[in-house]
Formats: C-alpha cells, sequence, structure tokens
C-alpha cells in the first residue's frame, strides 16, 4: 500500500490561502503573515482528494504530494 | 543603386500580429478569436506590441501553469526587454519604488508577507457578514427606485467601493466621500484634471486617516498599517501608498465581474435560473470561478521578461526577451477546460488563471472571491425577474482598459 506525504516548501509560499481553501483539514495559515502551514503531512485516504486540489491551486508551486 | 535593399533585421516582424488582438464584435464574451487560433497553431510565438518590440507571447493553460511560477521568469520592469502594458506604465517604472508588483523572490516574498495579513481565508471569512449587509441595502434601495436603471452605477460599482472602505476602516460618515471619489478616481471618462485632484485629495484623506488610527487603533487594515509604521516595518508613505493601490486595485476589478457576469447570466438564461434557484454555498462558490474563467477580464495578458534562456516545448526563449501570458487564451483551453466555450457554472473551474499565476498571483483574490459570492448569491434571488434592459448589441465594451467590462448596464425587473 502506497502512502501520500504532502511536501511543503514554505520559502515559495506567498501566502495566498489558496491550499486553505481547498483542503481547510490539510492547511492553515500563520495568522502574522498568512504563510501555509501543513496540520496534515500525511493525509488519510478521506483528505488525499482535497490534499490533491491544493497541489493544483497553489499559485508558487509550494505543493508536492509525494506517494511511496 | 539597383541591388535590393538589405532585409532589415525586424523584416519577419512586419507579418506577427499585434497584441492585444482585438475581440470579435460578435462575441462580445469570449476571446480574441485570433488569440484562440494561436493557441491551437503556435502555443509560443512572436507578437509585436506597442512599442514595436516583438516579445513571445504564451496561450496554453499548462505552459502558463509552468512557467508563471517559474524563477528564471521575472516582473522586473526595469529589464530592458520587458514589455511594457503601455508607453505610461514604460515611463513611470524607472521612478516606482520597489513593490510587490516589480519585484522578484526572495524580496517579492518578503513585501507580500507584509501586507499579506488583511487577505488571510479567515479574516476574509469575518468581512462575510458585512458585505451581505452593503449588498442588502443596495438591493433596498435600488428595489425603492425607479426603473430601467444602470446596474453598474447603482451595484456594481458601491458594491466593492463600500465592502473596500470597511476594510481599510473608513469611518461611516465617510463612506460618500469615500464612494462618490473612489468612483470618480476610476471613471475613465472623468476628466484627467479632475481625476487628479480627487485623487490627491483621497490619498490626502488616507494619509490623514492613518495618522489617526496610529493614536486610536480600531480592528482594520489601516490600523494594522499604522502598527506598521509605528513598528518600523513600513514607511508612513509606503502605507498610504498601499491604501491606494488596494483601493484601486479592488474597485474596478470587481465592479467589472459584477458587470460583465451579470451580462453573461442574462445571455445564459439556464445558468441564470441556477443561480436564482439556490443558496448552497459551494454551487455559488463553483459559479464565481466558472464565471471568472470565462470572463476572464484581464485583457492585456501578464508581462514578464526572461532572466535565463528557457525552453518551452521545441521554442527557446533567451534571456532578455519579454513574455506575455494571454490569461483568457489559456482559461479557454480545451485541454484544460473540455468545451471551455461553455459556461457551466457546475463544472470544476478552480484552476482557471483569471487572477493569474505565479508568486504574483492576485493579492486580493480571496476578498475578491467573497464579494462576488454574496453578489451573484443575493441579487438574482432577490430580484427573480432581473433582466436586462437593452439588447447587447446596444451595449459598449472597454476594450483598451486593463479589464474588459461594460460601460453600463441597464436593467429592469
Amino acid at each position: 500500500m502506497t502512502t501520500t506525504r504532502v511536501e511543503l516548501d514554505e520559502p515559495k509560499c506567498v501566502a495566498s490561502g489558496q491550499c486553505v481553501l481547498a483542503a481547510p483539514e490539510v492547511f492553515d495559515q500563520r495568522d502574522d503573515d498568512g504563510v501555509a502551514v501543513l496540520l496534515e503531512e500525511y493525509p488519510g485516504e478521506e483528505l488525499l482528494h482535497d490534499a490533491r486540489a491544493a497541489e493544483a491551486v497553489c499559485p508558487a508551486a509550494a505543493i508536492r504530494l509525494v506517494e511511496r | 543603386m539597383s541591388e535590393a535593399l538589405p532585409r532589415p533585421a525586424d523584416d519577419a516582424a512586419e507579418e506577427l500580429p499585434e497584441y492585444p488582438l482585438p475581440r470579435s464584435a460578435r462575441c462580445p464574451l469570449a476571446p480574441a478569436p485570433a488569440v484562440r487560433e494561436l493557441r491551437a497553431r503556435h502555443p509560443v510565438t512572436k507578437v509585436r506590441i506597442w512599442n514595436g518590440s516583438t516579445p513571445w507571447l504564451v496561450t496554453r493553460h499548462a505552459d502558463q501553469r509552468a512557467l508563471l511560477p517559474d524563477p528564471r521568469v521575472s516582473d522586473d520592469d526595469l529589464d530592458p526587454g520587458f514589455p511594457h502594458v503601455n508607453a505610461h506604465r514604460a515611463m513611470i517604472a524607472p521612478v516606482t519604488p520597489r513593490l510587490i508588483t516589480n519585484t522578484d523572490a526572495p524580496e517579492h516574498t518578503r513585501l507580500r508577507r507584509t501586507v499579506n495579513g488583511p487577505f488571510l481565508v479567515k479574516r476574509i471569512e469575518r468581512m462575510r457578514a458585512p458585505v451581505q449587509r452593503i449588498v442588502d441595502d443596495l438591493i433596498d434601495t435600488m428595489l425603492a427606485g425607479p426603473r430601467p436603471v444602470d446596474l453598474l452605477t447603482a451595484f456594481a460599482l458601491p458594491v466593492p467601493s463600500l465592502v473596500i472602505a470597511e476594510l481599510l476602516g473608513v469611518p461611516y460618515e465617510d463612506h460618500d466621500f469615500f464612494q462618490r471619489s473612489s468612483s470618480l478616481v476610476l471613471d475613465g471618462a472623468a476628466a484627467p484634471e479632475e481625476a487628479r485632484r480627487v485623487s490627491g485629495e483621497l490619498a490626502a484623506y488616507l494619509d490623514d486617516l492613518i495618522k489617526r488610527k496610529t493614536d486610536d487603533p480600531g480592528e482594520d487594515v489601516l490600523s494594522e498599517m499604522a502598527g506598521r509604521v509605528r513598528d518600523g516595518e513600513m514607511s508612513h508613505t509606503e502605507a498610504v501608498h498601499m491604501g491606494v493601490a488596494m483601493l484601486i486595485a479592488g474597485h474596478e476589478t470587481t465592479a467589472t465581474m459584477i458587470g460583465l457576469g451579470t451580462l453573461a447570466l442574462f445571455e445564459h438564461p439556464d445558468q441564470l435560473a441556477l443561480l436564482r434557484e439556490t443558496d448552497d454555498p459551494k454551487l455559488i462558490a463553483n459559479a464565481v470561478d466558472e464565471l471568472l474563467r470565462y470572463l476572464t477580464i484581464v485583457q492585456t495578458g501578464v508581462r514578464r521578461v526572461a532572466k535565463e534562456d528557457i525552453e518551452i516545448g521545441s521554442v527557446v526563449v533567451r534571456k532578455g526577451e519579454g513574455i506575455v501570458f494571454d490569461l483568457h487564451a489559456a482559461n479557454w483551453d480545451p485541454e484544460a477546460f473540455p468545451e471551455a466555450e461553455r459556461l457551466d457554472l457546475t463544472r470544476p473551474a478552480r484552476t482557471h488563471q483569471a487572477f493569474g499565476h505565479g508568486p504574483h498571483q492576485c493579492l486580493g483574490q480571496n476578498l475578491a472571491r467573497l464579494e462576488l459570492q454574496v453578489a451573484y448569491g443575493t441579487l438574482y434571488r432577490r430580484i427573480p425577474t432581473l433582466r436586462a434592459a437593452a439588447p447587447i448589441e446596444d451595449l459598449s465594451f472597454d476594450r483598451t482598459g486593463t479589464t474588459y467590462g461594460v460601460h453600463s448596464l441597464p436593467v429592469t425587473w
């Protein structure tokens, strides 16, 4: 069985919040500057669809889902 | 001198299409036919712009998605190869301070993080109730007034103006002044000296308001910027500049989307019916993104310059060459959106690039989405018989500004 891990490249993040809109249970935003915070590094089956959507809408290409 | 004259080096440029390309008069909501043609046949190709220079034009959704976040693709408008939108922008570039709109990472990242606070998803969500109240009040006034009425003046323009006043923390008693002045500043038909005078008044007003908020802060953006000025994170002038920028960037764009979106829905009665009959926030949110995709109001293209050689398919963009990204072409790319020419409020539309893509993607997009969700989600439900009071052929469109919109939209009910 493969596990999917979410990688967040924080220096690239421009804090647009698109990942929070797409996957509110996987991502949050830091209060002071809005930089993305990873809540679930290994999102389970039920959150995978949202996590992929977050990867797709991130304008800065800062989110990557890696299967292993 | 019987010999033929040598071919000038840019002879080939004679044949290049002039960008921006014109839309068809028959399909005022669709992208320029020629740009769709280029996307299909020459997705990365040279065009000629206003100053005779010949940047590359990138039209496919996938290419834009790959290139716009690429660090080799730069927003440095001081680079000699930067393909400026017009003569005015080219002229002001050397005297414009370095801002989020003309810098690259890491400087851009730092600057953007200092102005991003107000646009956090959870903070924008707290604006929903105030935005709803603004929208409801404007509809009440509209219903009590004469008809037909111009939807732009009665509704589309005041919504963003009042929302920005709320966001910035403009006191209620100044809303009238704020709305009148901001509308005038943005009115393309206003006399330039009048616009300049009122724009000066607005800047002076914001300047004074930021000073007052330094002593007596509230829960608003100007108070927050006043705090950053006090802590030495930004200068007072930068704060005023940012206040004016937020006003301008957030006003015409949202108003244009409310007006043009309503027109698009009049042209697609089955889609209008979907919105009129729903209060499902998911459907409404999706409808907003689909209308953003379908209409893609930014019509001058996103402008960048290559800082290194970049290979795109069979083409090599050389270091120092300009690149223009046509967002509407990408949003109508059938490889990204099947049957892209169909307005379908239920399709997955979230990966559209109407707000651009890459690190410079619209700072205010979450606020814009919220305003459009409330506006589209309320207007047609509260006025179910709302309809056009003039045929689309009689409407005039802004074909030259940064955003494509309808000048006025007479409606009745």
